[in-house]
């Protein structure tokens, strides 16, 4: 602390602190609103949720996900009065509004669907690209920097472009509109992060290891897989992550490749309509729990968020 | 520069020995762990555009697969320059790219120089800020049709709170001034983090010495700003929008829900365009020519930036 003084000379003032402080705040909470809005959205009545004014307060509900769950028909009450005592807690607010209810919604299919699809894909994003990438980090690969360049390539193309070509192909393939299929392009688009990043990650690690390793007998695969690949770890599981959330978040691919049986969350979500257009408050409530998930792994990932969405060029 | 030391222990022991310290040559292992990525990329990648390449120059439709394909050669990329449309839906998503870019830098340097004054907590608030970006631009983006609804929508009403307008009047999506503007907004709220994370690091990467030097010399906060601050962080500002621009000309989730191109063609920007003549109209050997010159267009720009960049790097 001996540069105390030399520090307090750039330091900024207090009062320069506080108005940076105030804006940013501001900033914040303006933002986070809309983020906000959707969770409170989740939780209120359809009713509720097109009041005017907007409604800030509220009777919370969980109608929104009783509906996102199920599908529903409207009946007579006669109808309804001859049923027997509502099971449960939709059951009964269902009925409230002359439905019943009439069977389980595809929200819960094409939410594991997006899980498949999204761990699947990661794995083996992340499996070919610590190969990959320890391979164009330890070896003289010829033509490195070109093949590196052109794996990065690959993600410049506008993802329809490269949609009509791979619709051709999986119709081909009888791979149109299965988690296969989906999972091999997600991989294909993913493997380029992977080994961007991976790669910055293992030339991180001294070489001395490996050496070291292979001097006590260990052949090169075994200094790889004993020495590198733990050392590695931090930097495959930030990896697996930033992979997982784009897989995760895709959509244009998801709508134009897949309809039914593949169909992921974020082509569905929109698509969940009630009687009379839109049902928000169950659209609210499919968003809250596609985006917990990504939520929490952002905060778990705070401090290689740069370098994930940087694809490694910075790294700090 | 490869692991000499092992090697040249692995030379000097007796053949057997060696092979056991070597296992796989290093050559063989290095192909071994690149080939798969490698495969892959041209199955999934570059088989692919070359199918594209070729479905250019045809009048294939991709609804009526058992029809003749015939050659045009050229026809249909003198079409798409000759295209009206075509040069509309550049001109829109040159706008969109435009002024995404211009806020985005703005804002998101303005934030990140903020943040960087170091005042209590900037650690949370600032993950606060980057939530928005990690999210799916889809989902979000649907969301955002509710936020915009003239008269139930939060959006709509917060404005007519400030301005006074009537909020049946704030039609953010369907009037077709407003429209673009709509998207812009949606693409600011979520990408300006982004931008402000790259410039935060630029900011940091900036050695404390330089500004002590700077304050020996008295130069005002001003001056500082100027001749350190900012070209200094130049070089990140320059890759966060790199990024942003690639990113925003490929741009189709958010669009797609948002407006899907409308109301009529007013915010169609390339990739809707591409949709629509593709999946739509069915016209695969068009679409595929429109998307190899779009692929040109982000390559070759992106190229000449890249140039630009290091130029600036190397100053």
């Amino acid at each position: 602390m001996s540069l105390t003084t030399a520090h307090s000379v750039v330091a900024p003032s207090a009062n320069a602190k506080l108005i940076a402080g105030t804006i940013i705040v501001a900033y914040a909470l303006i933002s986070i609103v809309p983020l906000l809005w959707i969770f409170a959205t989740s939780f209120k009545t359809p009713p509720d949720s097109i009041a005017y004014p907007p409604k800030v307060v509220f009777q919370p509900s969980i109608e929104g996900y009783c509906n996102l769950f199920t599908t529903r028909t409207r009946q007579t009450p006669e109808y309804i009065n001859s049923l027997g005592p509502a099971t449960g807690f939709c059951d009964e607010t269902v009925r409230k509004r002359n439905m019943v209810i009439a069977g389980p919604s595809n929200f819960l299919p094409r939410f594991v669907n997006s899980l498949i699809i999204a761990f699947g894909s990661t794995f083996c994003a992340v499996f070919l690209g610590t190969l990959s990438a320890y391979g164009f980090s330890r070896f003289k690969v010829p033509l490195a920097d070109d093949l590196l360049f052109f794996i990065l390539s690959t993600r410049m193309m506008p993802p329809i472009a490269v949609a009509i070509p791979i619709y051709l192909m999986y119709r081909e393939l009888g791979l149109s509109d299965t988690a296969l299929g989906m999972i091999l392009l997600y991989t294909a688009v993913n493997v380029s992060l992977a080994v961007w990043l991976l790669k910055g990650f293992i030339d991180e690690i001294p070489r001395e290891y490996e050496e070291a390793a292979m001097i006590d007998g260990y052949t090169r695969l075994q200094a790889f897989w004993r020495t590198v690949l733990p050392q590695a770890t931090t930097g495959i599981a930030a990896t697996a992550i930033f992979c997982l959330i784009f897989a995760w978040n895709e959509y244009a691919f998801a709508a134009l490749l897949t309809s039914g049986t593949a169909q992921t969350a974020p082509p569905f979500i929109p698509t969940i309509i009630g009687e009379g257009g839109q049902d928000w408050p169950a659209v609210a409530a499919g968003t809250t729990i596609f985006l917990v998930p990504i939520l929490v792994f952002t905060i778990l990932l705070r401090k290689q968020l740069l370098r994930g969405i940087t694809f490694g060029a910075v790294r700090k | 520069m490869l692991n000499r030391t092992a090697d040249s222990v692995a030379r000097a022991t007796p053949e057997p020995l060696a092979r056991k310290v070597r296992g796989i040559s290093d050559k063989g292992l290095a192909w071994l762990f690149i080939s798969p990525t490698i495969l892959l990329l041209l199955a999934i990648n570059i088989f692919p555009l070359f199918w594209a390449i070729y479905l250019s120059f045809t009048n294939y439709r991709a609804n009526r697969p058992n029809e003749v394909v015939k050659n045009l050669g050229l026809a249909n990329y003198r079409r798409i320059l000759g295209d009206q449309d075509i040069w509309i839906a550049m001109q829109t998503t040159a706008h969109f790219v435009f002024w995404t870019i211009l806020l985005q830098t703005l804002i998101g340097f303005t934030l990140a120089w903020l943040i960087d004054r170091k005042f209590r907590g900037h650690a949370f608030w600032t993950t606060i800020i980057l939530v928005p970006m990690m999210l799916s631009p889809a989902v979000v983006g649907n969301f955002w049709r509710f936020l915009y609804e003239p008269q139930i929508g939060l959006f709509a009403y917060a404005i007519s709170f400030v301005s006074g307008i009537p909020p049946t009047d704030i039609q953010m999506l369907s009037n077709v001034s407003l429209a673009p503007w709509s998207i812009i907004i949606v693409d600011t709220w979520m990408w300006t983090p982004y931008v402000m994370l790259i410039c935060l690091a630029g900011l940091r990467s900036i050695p404390e010495y330089i500004y002590e030097a700077a304050e020996v010399d008295r130069a005002s906060n001003w001056r500082q700003f100027w001749s350190i601050t900012l070209p200094m962080a130049l070089p990140f500002i320059m890759l966060a929008v790199l990024f942003r621009g690639i990113e925003n000309f490929k741009m189709f989730d958010m669009v797609n829900l948002l407006t899907g191109g409308g109301p009529g063609s007013t915010t169609e920007v390339a990739s809707i365009t591409l949709k629509r003549q593709a999946f739509e109209s069915w016209r695969t050997g068009y679409s595929s020519a429109f998307a190899i010159i779009l692929f040109v267009a982000v390559f070759g720009l992106a190229n000449i930036y890249v140039k630009a960049l290091n130029k600036v790097k190397q100053r």
